[in-house]
């Protein structure tokens, strides 16, 4: 065994870059935690607590009052407990729906290549920058034509269709990074069409299904604008229109406005939190593959 | 088991022609090696035997089958890819099972295929690893098993050896040959280096730019290549080459290299008779060029050449000697018990009975 010499612990210099950037940081951080503050201390207030003068004080007294309004309703407001449930029936047959078609869409636009299929491609992707409010009313006199003017399917329907580009994108991307080996194997084995993407494709999918599912949750879960213009009945009203309603003709509850807010955005938060580390794998799947 | 015909074969992408009226006999049983340099069409002949690409023109037969629009499932071949394609899901069970569960057969004579061929192949213990738990060598069993298991009437290997080390090679050649005397099956294999294309193949196609070379089998290509390619590609290290021309002196047939002149053995005149007083060109393999104190027995030592030792690499049971004289360098294939140093004059003899004589312009041989 040889000795190997240890530099013995001197005084560390101080890196003055090191403190520029990590103050910046902190900086930064604390600038857009700020709204996050607001939120929840004005959530946890009572509604005579709130003021514009008193914004910045912690609650005097912790009351989940407010909560309660927002989810139930009462006294002026109309709780959002319907309309989560609502958004729930959308979001969740939206997500699956679009996820499927984008993985089909991936598997043959990089995988069963055909003439034309790189135009048909960016054909597709070019569904990614029309603007909403482009096509709303031929979508309403569409919608209107099939009957599904009005319904949550319509709003599925409505999402499933918006979310085929990036959807098509992202598994084509994914699918890429698949080695056609894999399917040229599979074609000599006597796998068809549907079986290479069954047996073959679609269990090495799990991580672009992970993106694209939470992409495509999270985004159909935040939208509003279709929620507004598609459902005219308060009763199907998603959530996110619920949340816009909460805030009454008269005057808004502020605490109660925030304790809605802070429930809309807690499904997207958990699915976050909780998938967020297969998010970043999935997405960097394709470039630490070795 | 089935024979193979590739009957007038054109593939084009694009503007690029990648097969170039592509002819090809295979027998039944025989172990056929595609070689040539990359891009040579090697493996997109390989590619439209199996159905992965479509012939441009021309047809492909199997057996008595023309199998054009026949789909990869339906032409009874199996595959093992260089990169060896196995589904990374699946076990190496279900790797190999895979292909046969599709074809609808019973349980339990898959499970007597992987069981067999996983102990031919000495894998029976890995059966229930992922591929990503396996070595590169593992892997490759694997992918021979995949394709052992379905009794394909043909086998079609696309460098299969190249992603392994040098001494793994060596050894899965040769049990690659063992099984091929074996199975009793066709074999299709490409490869890009000549070593293997020679100690393996019962026949070998040359081939380069799309065009078939020669098809031979691995001594008849050493012996006599049908062009300069040929003789250039077969053997390692490659014939020396040079530019010269055919004359006649005292009696004799001399090659003039301008610098020197050696002569034509008398029996091999008649054959180059025609091009006496042209210019062609002269190869000579190095293994045919010897130090002049160690001439084999029954070597003509009548071509002698003083020449200048500029490299000489030691291999242990042979030594290669880059030799020149008046410009004209050639490496030589040297008992071990050469003294031939760098720097130094070395006396060479040229063995002109394995001499090859190539046309000018053509390159074709003549001998």
């Amino acid at each position: 065994m040889s000795s190997v010499a240890i530099p013995a612990p001197g005084r560390r210099r101080i890196r003055w870059s090191r403190v520029v950037v990590y103050s910046l940081i902190l900086a930064f951080l604390l600038f857009f935690l700020l709204p996050v503050y607001l939120l929840l201390i004005t959530s946890f207030k009572s509604f005579d607590q709130v003021s514009l003068s008193r914004m910045w004080d912690l609650p005097t007294s912790f009351s989940l009052e407010s909560f309660n309004r927002a989810w139930n309703g009462g006294e002026g407001v109309i709780g959002m407990r319907g309309s989560f449930w609502n958004s729930v029936q959308m979001v969740v047959p939206a997500t699956v729906i679009s996820c499927i078609l984008g993985s089909l869409n991936g598997y043959v636009l990089s995988k069963w290549r055909f003439p034309g299929s790189e135009t048909l491609f960016t054909l597709i992707l070019f569904g990614m920058f029309i603007p909403y409010q482009s096509i709303l009313v031929p979508l309403v006199e569409v919608l209107r034509e099939i009957r599904l003017y009005a319904t949550i399917p319509g709003l599925v329907l409505v999402h499933v269709v918006y979310g085929i580009p990036i959807t098509t994108l992202i598994f084509r991307n994914y699918y890429a990074t698949v080695p056609n080996e894999l399917v040229e194997a599979a074609k000599i084995d006597g796998a068809d069409f549907f079986g290479i993407y069954r047996s073959v494709m679609l269990p090495l999918s799990a991580p672009g299904f992970v993106v694209v599912a939470i992409w495509q949750f999270t985004s159909i879960w935040n939208e509003f604008l279709f929620g507004l213009i598609i459902t005219n009945d308060p009763q199907l009203r998603p959530v996110t229109v619920a949340l816009q309603n909460l805030s009454g003709s008269q005057f808004t509850q502020w605490n109660v406005q925030m304790a809605g807010a802070l429930l809309v955005a807690l499904p997207p938060l958990l699915v976050y939190i909780f998938l967020g580390k297969y998010f970043l794998r999935g997405l960097l799947a394709g470039s630490l593959k070795g | 088991m089935a024979s193979i015909k590739f009957d007038h074969v054109w593939k084009r992408f694009g503007d690029f022609a990648a097969l170039k009226d592509f002819t090809l006999d295979v027998a039944d049983q025989e172990f056929l090696v595609l070689v040539g340099p990359s891009g040579c069409g090697k493996t997109t002949a390989l590619r439209c035997l199996a159905g992965l690409e479509e012939v441009t023109s021309g047809t492909i037969m199997i057996g008595d089958r023309v199998v054009n629009d026949i789909p990869p499932k339906d032409r009874d071949i199996a595959m093992v890819f260089q990169s060896y394609a196995l589904y990374p899901h699946m076990s190496v069970y279900d790797n190999m099972a895979f292909g046969l569960k599709l074809r609808k057969i019973p349980k339990a004579e898959i499970d007597r295929r992987v069981k067999e061929a996983a102990e031919m192949l000495q894998i029976g213990h890995l059966l229930d690893r992922k591929p990503k738990a396996l070595s590169g060598g593992q892997r490759q069993r694997v992918a021979l098993g995949r394709a052992i298991v379905r009794h394909p009437s043909v086998f079609l290997m696309d460098e299969p050896l190249s992603n392994l080390d040098a001494k793994l090679r060596v050894q899965t050649r040769a049990e690659i040959s063992k099984l091929h005397q074996r199975l009793k099956t066709t074999f299709i294999y490409v490869t890009h280096d000549q070593t293997e294309a020679m100690t393996m193949g019962t026949r070998i196609a040359v081939m380069r730019d799309g065009v078939l070379q020669q098809l031979d089998t691995p001594q008849n290509l050493y012996d006599h290549p049908a062009n300069m390619f040929v003789a250039g590609f077969i053997g390692s290290p490659s014939m020396n080459f040079f530019e010269a021309t055919l004359v006649r002196g005292d009696g004799q047939v001399l090659v003039d290299f301008g610098p020197f002149q050696l002569p034509v053995p008398p029996s091999r005149i008649d054959a180059i008779a025609d091009h006496i007083g042209m210019p062609i060109f002269f190869g000579i393999r190095p293994e045919d060029i010897h130090d002049a104190h160690y001439v084999p027995r029954g070597v003509d030592e009548s071509a002698r050449l003083m020449t200048t030792v500029n490299v000489v690499e030691p291999l242990g049971s042979e030594v290669y000697a880059y030799v020149e004289n008046g410009g004209k360098e050639m490496v030589a294939r040297l008992d071990p018990r050469t003294k031939a140093r760098t720097g130094e004059v070395l006396e060479i003899i040229i063995d002109m009975s394995k001499m090859h004589i190539f046309d000018r312009d053509t390159e074709r041989a003549l001998i």
